[in-house]
């Protein structure tokens, strides 16, 4: 097994990459995500890490670099938050539809206006329609772990498709935590070298990003679209092997308490740590009260959420992104779509909290129970609710 | 070097076509003969990142494809961000062994929307970061690909679909931006004018460009019969009158030195070149005297910074 | 038409030079015709052909590409001999 060591998880994702041998950095600073590639610089300028490192002038410049260095079949790695995020967009479809096995990870953070440089998911929760594989980390483990399995399941033959691994900005990203790293020797067994399935090589001239004519495009989105819903096998794998390997093990949904809860509920990130913990005490209050934990966002693991979910009387949806004048948070609403078929639904109530860096904290748990055990016994009042709000 | 016939042997360049026929540019397309030129040059051990434009969209609709070598499109505004990437991504693979050895020409291609305007901030990083590789704008003055739509590389005078010459309108009212001169300011080792017109000139620089150890670039002007509204004919002609009249003037800027190709002493009236072209018919005498003016003055102080630039102490202008 | 599986990844273009399979002679109204006598093989027309559709043949004169060429002009009007005038398209 590896050391065990207190250390941030911004640098514990470096660590990751630095593991992993990528060969090209492409990224641009932003708040909170800074300490990723600050230290990315760091091992390359001390020759810890062989990779070329692109200084770009921008986000939407640093995807464009890493099209171009993942073209080429360079195991390639960036980084990024909020506007970055957000100045990238057009990129990110590029990225997938050109079937690129890049490896991003995001600080998750709020976007502007009003500008905050605090976490909330907005960011991501904006790109849901981009085609990467997504997951959310919750510890520092995770975040360590789950950037590794990110490079085995972007390149993989069945996938090659880019990834994302979200950590939430500075409640995760600038937290110290005890995590043990991997040795390079273990992982350069678990991970070999980036062997790319199509690559731009003057032996064999290929044209890379045609025009795709009517005739043609919808044939490419589903073949893009089966490659990401087939990703999901293919993470269930890695995660398996990695389990294996290193002896931590991952599911694309994690319960906690909520096998025969009544009212469950259902996040992403850090926060259930407090969910966690407020699980706990109403429990001992006598309330049915679980937690689940939603780890893999694409492919959206729909059986496995009905599972955990279905039985339920009520969901507890907290989401940290809203979309304005819309069906409330994300997370909300693509689990109503999931549950919909059920013959028999709980209630899903949809809450908005931790928005721009706001705290969520165990009291505000106790008020998403409690309006959700009014739901359930009067009826929907409101599409979504925002909670911590001064009225 | 104004090419005559007789003073030099186009059937000794090299035969290959590696950019084939078959693409869907228009009759008689400018821009598509100095892209057949420079890529004649470039040769095999080429890659090509192209924006999104005229060239990208003529030369790769699936199935068909006029490249024979490697060729990436990826958006309108990154075709430098992206030759930034593979020229990366090759370095270190070469370094590890992980990428065929030996020298691979990596070349951006954009127009002058895609290199101008959308696309300036990525050609700026590139240069300064100083990635070896060529950046080749392909200048036909307009987003012709859309629709003839201006860009800031538009003449001034000059008619397009959203600067329309009209009551109150000379159509483009600000000057042309001069890329060459925001590339300068970069420092690059070199950077040169071109016109398909004079194709060994286009050609030479090319090769120079290629082999020359850090970011080049080339700008080449490429007369669009559609866009310009001149006879599918006289693309050839078009620039031949260009460089003549001094509206382009043909010169290399080699580590800091400005060498004028020709220096022409009495250049033809510009009248002789606006005339042809449907996008200038609307220019009054007065106007016309205006961009006379224009052109002479700019194609004087070229002439005498190529004079100060050859007498600066250490020059090296005969490097090359 | 193919279907979605028959596809290469990401409609990437696997075979070089495959444009040449268009007939992009369909276009022209006009042929370029060549007269041998004036003809001094300096290769202009060659060099100033944006669509390379002129190759020399096995004398060393540049015969017109008929499959591809636009019948744009260029290599008639920039020929130093005028060894070139473009001609009706006949059907």
């Amino acid at each position: 097994m590896g050391e065990r060591i207190g250390l941030e998880v911004s640098l514990a994702v470096s660590e990751a990459v630095k593991l992993a041998r990528v060969d090209a950095v492409a990224a641009y600073p932003i708040t909170p995500q800074t300490h990723i590639v600050e230290e990315l610089a760091q091992m390359v300028a001390d020759g810890e890490l062989d990779a070329y490192y692109i200084m770009v002038e921008s986000e939407h410049s640093a995807m464009s670099a890493c099209c171009g260095t993942a073209a080429v079949g360079a195991r390639t790695f960036t980084a990024t938050a909020s506007q970055g995020l957000a100045l990238m967009h057009e990129m990110l479809f590029i990225a997938s539809g050109l079937r690129l096995p890049i490896v991003m990870a995001i600080a998750n953070r709020a976007l502007s206006a009003p500008l905050s440089i605090w976490g909330d998911q907005s960011d991501v929760m904006a790109e849901r329609d981009i085609g990467w594989v997504q997951m959310f980390a919750e510890t520092g483990q995770e975040a360590f772990d789950l950037t590794l399995c990110c490079f085995k399941i972007a390149e993989d033959p069945r996938v090659i498709l880019p990834t994302i691994i979200n950590i939430d900005g500075f409640t995760l990203s600038h937290v110290v935590e005890p995590l043990e790293l991997e040795s390079q020797e273990d992982v350069d067994a678990w991970l070999p070298t980036y062997v790319p399935v199509h690559v731009l090589d003057p032996a064999k001239p290929t044209t890379v990003g045609p025009v795709g004519f009517p005739e043609i495009y919808t044939e490419i989105r589903k073949q893009q679209d089966m490659a990401l819903i087939g990703s999901y096998d293919v993470v269930l794998e890695v995660w398996e092997s990695f389990e294996k390997k290193f002896g931590r093990a991952y599911k694309p949904v994690e319960s906690y308490r909520a096998d025969d809860a009544e009212i469950i509920i259902n996040l992403i990130g850090a926060i259930a740590g407090t969910a966690r913990i407020a699980v706990d005490r109403m429990r001992e209050e006598g309330k049915k009260v679980g937690l689940v934990r939603t780890r893999l966002w694409r492919p959206y693991p729909f059986e496995e959420m009905r599972k955990a979910l279905g039985g339920a009387k009520a969901v507890a949806v907290v989401d940290r992104a809203l979309s304005f004048g819309g069906p409330g948070g994300p997370i909300a609403s693509e689990l109503r779509s999931c549950l919909y078929p059920l013959d028999k639904k709980p209630v899903v109530a949809s809450y908005i909290a931790g928005l721009g860096g706001r705290d969520v904290t165990i009291e505000d748990f106790y008020t998403i129970v409690a309006e959700t055990e009014k739901v359930l016994e009067t009826g929907y009042t409101d599409e979504y609710k925002m909670i911590g709000v001064r009225e | 070097m104004a090419e005559k016939s007789t003073d030099f042997i186009p059937r000794l360049l090299p035969p290959r076509e590696l950019f084939a026929e078959g693409h869907r540019g228009c009759q008689g397309c400018g821009e598509a003969l100095a892209l057949r030129q420079v890529i004649k040059v470039a040769g095999p051990n080429t890659i090509v990142c192209s924006a999104t434009g005229c060239m990208e969209i003529i030369s790769s609709p699936y199935p068909e494809t006029a490249w024979r070598i490697p060729w990436i499109h990826v958006a309108f505004e990154n075709a430098a961000a992206v030759a930034s990437g593979v020229e990366a991504g090759i370095k270190v693979l070469q370094k590890k062994g992980r990428y065929p050895e030996g020298k691979i020409n990596v070349i951006a291609i954009g127009g002058d929307g895609g290199t101008a305007d959308i696309g300036l901030q990525a050609l700026s990083g590139a240069l300064e970061r100083r990635h070896n590789f060529t950046y080749v704008c392909t200048d036909n003055e307009a987003y012709m690909n859309t629709g003839i739509q201006r860009s800031s590389s538009t003449p001034w005078g000059a008619s397009t679909t959203t600067s329309p010459s009209g009551k109150e309108s000379i159509g483009q009212n600000v000057p042309k931006k001069n890329l060459p001169k925001i590339v300068a300011a970069h420092d690059i080792p070199y950077l040169a004018t071109a016109c398909p017109s004079y194709p060994l000139d286009l050609m030479n620089k090319t090769r120079k460009a290629l082999e020359v150890e850090g970011p080049t670039y080339l700008h080449v002007l490429s007369p669009c019969p559609t866009g310009w509204r001149h006879p599918i004919d006289m693309a050839v002609e078009m620039g031949r009158l260009a460089v003549e009249t001094g509206v382009f003037p043909l010169y290399e800027i080699v580590n800091g030195r400005l060498k004028l190709d020709m220096v022409m002493e009495k250049r033809e009236p510009v009248i002789d070149y606006l005339k042809p072209q449907g996008r200038f018919r609307h220019l009054k005498p007065e106007q016309i005297e205006e961009i006379q003016k224009v052109v002479d003055e700019y194609y004087e102080s070229l002439v005498y910074r190529a004079e100060c630039d050859a007498k600066a102490p250490e020059a090296n202008a005969d490097e090359w | 038409m193919p279907t979605w599986k028959e596809y290469p990844i990401a409609a990437t273009i696997h075979e070089p030079g495959s444009a040449t399979g268009q007939n992009t002679g369909d276009w022209r109204s006009e042929r370029p015709q060549r007269d041998n006598e004036k003809c001094d093989k300096c290769g202009i027309c060659w060099i100033f052909c944006p669509d390379a559709a002129l190759f020399m043949n096995e004398d060393g004169f540049y015969e017109v590409d008929l499959y591809h060429c636009k019948g744009c002009g260029i290599c008639a009007r920039e020929c130093g001999k005028e060894a070139i005038i473009m001609v009706e398209e006949s059907e």
